[in-house]
């Protein structure tokens, strides 16, 4: 079964789909891209690009809305329909489109200003309900479009311009944040690997509700190699946590090989890998019911960095909220059959007059 | 023993008592029966925003005031014939508007050491002279009300409760109210509690009996069935009339109605009546916020439904960056702004004009918004559907503005045959639109001016919009200076250039030289200002604007005929500000903003005076 077939049965079931093969090249519109050369959009936007012909869904059923924030641009790039809208309200925005078009597959772009400052309140709300969106959130732990001020993801001590003596604010964990509101889908990848990138989109569009994909993407010009400690290879595979459905939780290599397991406090905790059995190693199941093992999880990098978990945090099935409202709205006709304005305008208590 | 019955042309009673005791739902009934008996009839409810205000208090007094008569009425009525008191608090709020000689039911069960020192009376006013003036009904409808519901196994707490029905039966008797349908009503209320329904209904009974037994009252009046156009009539309030509006507009339109709205006095009722209509498939979305409920309202009209959002005045403000998106993407959405006093919190049960130049102009930019406005409870049926033609045929938003006065307001309606309705169905673009084959979503209607409508799922005409600015045709992003004013004088243009119908005067004679000009739920009382001024043999004319944006194109040359153009309104003088620029003309404001409506005397002193000052 190819992975389309797959995602058919699942998340994508309610979408038309393509007649004929696609390629990149039907996803990229005539627009010039124009962020900062360098800029880790441009890695995400060629990987969204070049992943979704495998979806073979038609293209004019795709919707990508966006906010404001130099990821925000992304819509103006591919050709599918697409709205750019004001600072913060994609989710919102999309909500209401996706509620009423259950036939459309719908993606939100933001960032961690657009998503997490501003806009804060519409993405947690987004969530709690499990909208069929797919929100990817470019983490670049700064405002770019306005000048590099310091985020609502920026580290404690930011030096920026608004922040000449180091920002005071904690930051937020957006996983640890999606997974308080209980998303269903949650998950965390990188810019500068295509392919993680590439497989957590496709389960994430394969989910039906809301997917959070955090995107881990760098800014060159305002807070450049944030995350280089992931890309670098000399360090990349000490930190890197991958998680894997069904797998322990292993990182690391040689002699500095590290696992998770439970910590008798109530949260997780990482330790050699040398001084634990294999059954005290923690085995990831992002299908438990239960948020509380991925939200430890991704407690992990906080705020310490020593150690980053990337993948599918949690995937959780419940019913959408376009399908329960679509139900709610096909039971209130099956009870009382359509509405008639006529039989409404004349209902209450009426009388005639001549 | 049978009592002497007097005929009246015209009755206006005020129901009052503490927020608990049920006197909206009194004056509801009391108003439903006057409706099914075919009398001309308007409400004024009014509340305090608190749910329940410490018990006997001033500030927890509510009202009901219901005007009705054999003929046509404009207005719920600026004086009181008839105050139902049901505590000393709501003896003292109210008596400042009653006349002398009228009359006064006061519960004197009520009238108890400690509620008269809570509101300040040293003694009882039922019992010393200060109310010789009026005629004074001392009825104990609580404890005959306990006494009547003896016999029922409730609680002694809901047998008091149920003493608003006494005094409805009372009153239902002291003016010969049909009382089938309030029995009808109290059972299906309390279905799931017959012991409770029976004992409402029996009290009901007991009241209409008392009527007809005690010398406290030896005249009922009768009110004969007023005259009105022929046709099926129904009683409407304007929030229950601007949710039919919309159904009907979205029956009429073709498009699935989605309401995305955030609960505000004294808005929350259209999304509750919406709420009740999914067999309509209305999608009704109680959002996180104000400016989530215009969102996805707007994410739903870009998806090609019918989006509307419902708010008040606070809201409005936190809604505008979406609103000025919805301007410049140039999709159809619908802003209901039930108005309310402000600023700020202001006093959200009360009533005022006071967001036009908001909706007018509160938006970043250039960014011009139709606005339409009700004058009556139920012309908020037929202003929702216009608020949605344009919308709809001219790709903008639309605010509607409302105010408390006409949403909880009622009056009897004719209902409308729906082969009458307006047909403002819209067809989605479905075809490229370019000679070279390919997509202008601004490519425009040389008419109208407004852009095509294609939503997603529409294969080949795949295009992005956004809040930055456009490229006229292609839609893609530009700031060429040249190119934005451009496109600012468009929107302008398109705005400018909707057909709206003239605006027409009422001059019977047709040589008066005063105008009294209006807009919105001021119609009302300047219209029965206007009759009262007319009966006294002054001339003068009247005319109300229903659109504010853009205005009739007649209405500089209505307004230069007359050597004076009077403008009431319940703000500091908002729609004048706007007429002496537009027109240069020397507007006579009258402003008062007490959170009521106008009353017909007031304006018609005023009106009087201006016409004296000739």
């Amino acid at each position: 079964m190819s992975s389309a077939e797959s995602l058919n049965g699942k998340g994508l079931a309610l979408i038309p789909r393509a007649e004929g093969a696609q390629t990149m090249k039907d996803f990229k519109s005539d627009q010039e891209v124009r962020w900062c050369p360098g800029c880790g959009d441009y890695a995400i936007l060629a990987a969204v690009q070049s992943f979704l012909p495998e979806l073979g869904l038609r293209r004019e059923n795709i919707v990508f809305v966006s906010g404001i924030g130099c990821s925000s641009r992304f819509p103006y790039y591919l050709n599918t329909y697409g709205f750019h809208s004001i600072h913060g309200r994609a989710p919102a925005i999309a909500t209401g489109l996706a509620t009423s078009r259950p036939d459309l597959s719908v993606w939100v772009i933001t960032g961690d200003g657009d998503g997490l400052s501003i806009g804060g309140n519409h993405l947690i709300h987004a969530l709690r309900r499990n909208v069929n969106l797919n929100i990817l959130l470019f983490n670049n732990r700064i405002y770019g479009l306005t000048k590099g001020q310091y985020s609502p993801t920026s580290e404690i001590g930011k030096i920026t311009k608004s922040t000449p003596m180091g920002s005071l604010d904690k930051p937020f964990n957006p996983i640890s944040l999606a997974l308080g509101a209980e998303a269903g889908f949650v998950a965390r990848t990188i810019d500068s690997d295509r392919k993680h990138l590439q497989g957590v989109l496709r389960e994430a569009a394969a989910h039906r509700g809301t997917s959070l994909v955090e995107i881990y993407q760098n800014c060159n010009i305002f807070n450049d190699n944030a995350f280089e400690a992931l890309k670098d290879p000399s360090t990349r595979d000490e930190i890197t946590v991958k998680l894997e459905h069904g797998r322990p939780i292993v990182f690391g290599t040689g002699e500095n090989e590290k696992a998770v397991r439970l910590s008798p406090y109530g949260g997780v905790e990482v330790v050699r890998r040398s001084e634990v059995a294999d059954d005290e190693i923690l085995v990831h199941d992002m299908h438990s019911p239960d948020p509380s093992l991925a939200f430890a999880l991704s407690r992990l990098d906080d705020p310490s960095f020593e150690h980053v978990p990337i993948g599918i945090f949690r995937s959780v099935d419940r019913p959408a909220y376009d399908q329960l409202m679509a139900e709610q709205l096909a039971a209130a006709t099956a009870e009382d059959g359509k509405g008639s304005l006529d039989a409404l305008l004349h209902g209450g208590d009426t009388w005639r007059i001549g | 023993m049978t009592k002497q019955v007097q005929q009246l042309d015209r009755v206006i009673i005020r129901f009052a008592g503490d927020s608990g005791d049920g006197m909206q739902l009194t004056g509801d009934r009391f108003t439903a029966e006057t409706a099914q008996f075919g009398n001309d009839l308007s409400t004024l409810p009014n509340f305090p925003a608190e749910i329940r205000a410490p018990a006997g208090t001033l500030p927890g007094v509510s009202s009901f005031q219901l005007h009705f008569a054999d003929h046509d009425i404009l207005t719920p009525g600026d004086a009181p014939n008839v105050l139902v008191a049901m505590n000393p608090a709501a003896l003292k709020a109210n008596l400042v508007d009653l006349p002398r000689g009228a009359d006064i039911i006061a519960n004197t069960d009520e009238f108890t050491k400690r509620n008269l020192q809570k509101v300040g009376y040293a003694a009882s006013p039922l019992e010393d002279e200060s109310l010789s003036e009026w005629r004074v009904h001392a009825v104990p409808l609580t404890s005959l009300t306990l006494k009547a519901l003896e016999e029922f196994e409730i609680s002694k707490k809901d047998a008091e409760r149920a003493k608003n029905m006494f005094a409805l039966g009372l009153l239902s008797w002291l003016y010969h109210r049909p009382t089938e349908a309030t029995v009808k009503f109290l059972e299906t209320k309390f279905a799931k509690k017959p012991d409770i329904a029976k004992a409402n209904v029996a009290a009901f009974r007991a009241g209409w009996n008392y009527g007809e037994t005690t010398e406290s009252f030896s005249v009922s009046y009768e009110i004969r069935p007023a005259k009105l156009a022929e046709g099926v009539y129904r009683n409407i309030s304007g929030n229950q009339a601007l949710a039919y509006g919309l159904i009907a507009a979205s029956v009429q339109s073709g498009l699935p109605l989605f309401l995305g709205s955030y609960p505000i006095t004294p808005a929350s009722d259209i999304l509750h009546e919406l709420s009740k209509h999914k067999r309509f498939g209305i999608r009704t979305f109680q959002a996180e916020d104000e400016i989530a409920g215009v969102g996805a309202a707007l994410g739903a009209a870009f998806g090609g439904a019918l989006g509307v959002t419902t708010t008040s005045g606070p809201g409005v403000t936190l809604k505008a960056e979406t609103v000025g998106l919805a301007v410049t993407t140039e999709l159809p959405l619908i802003v209901v702004d039930v108005q309310r006093a402000g600023p700020s919190t202001g006093m959200p049960t009360k009533t005022e004009q006071t967001d036009l130049l908001m909706a007018l102009y509160g938006r970043n930019g250039e960014s011009p918004v139709p606005v339409i406005a009700p004058s009556t409870p139920s012309d908020c049926f037929d202003a929702a559907i216009e608020a949605a033609r344009i919308a709809l045929r001219y790709r903008t938003p639309v605010i509607l503005l409302s105010d408390g006065y006409l949403a909880n307001g009622s009056e009897p309606w004719r209902v409308p045959e729906t082969a009458d309705l307006p047909d403002i169905s819209v067809e989605f673009t479905t075809e490229p639109n370019a000679e070279d084959g390919s997509y202008l979503p601004f490519k425009r209607d040389t008419e109208t001016l407004a852009r095509p409508w294609a939503v997603p799922g529409t294969p080949g005409l795949e295009h992005r919009i956004g809040g930055i600015e456009k490229a006229d045709g292609t839609g893609n992003i530009s700031y060429d200076p040249d190119n934005h004013d451009k496109m600012v004088r468009l929107r302008q243009a398109k705005i400018d250039g909707i057909d709206v119908p003239d605006l027409t005067v009422d001059d019977p004679d047709g040589d008066a030289r005063v105008l009294v000009l209006g807009w919105g739920s001021t119609f009302g009382p300047i219209a029965a200002a206007v009759r009262r001024v007319r009966k006294t043999g002054a001339k003068v004319a009247q005319a109300h604007l229903r659109h504010l944006n853009p205005l009739p194109a007649n209405t500089g040359d209505v307004l230069r005929s007359y050597d004076k153009v009077l403008l009431p309104e319940i703000n500091l003088g908002q729609l004048a500000l706007l007429l002496r620029a537009r027109f240069l003309i020397d507007v006579i404001s009258y402003n008062r903003v007490r959170g009521l409506p106008f009353k017909a005397e007031e304006l018609a002193a005023v009106i009087q005076d201006v016409i004296d000052s000739e």
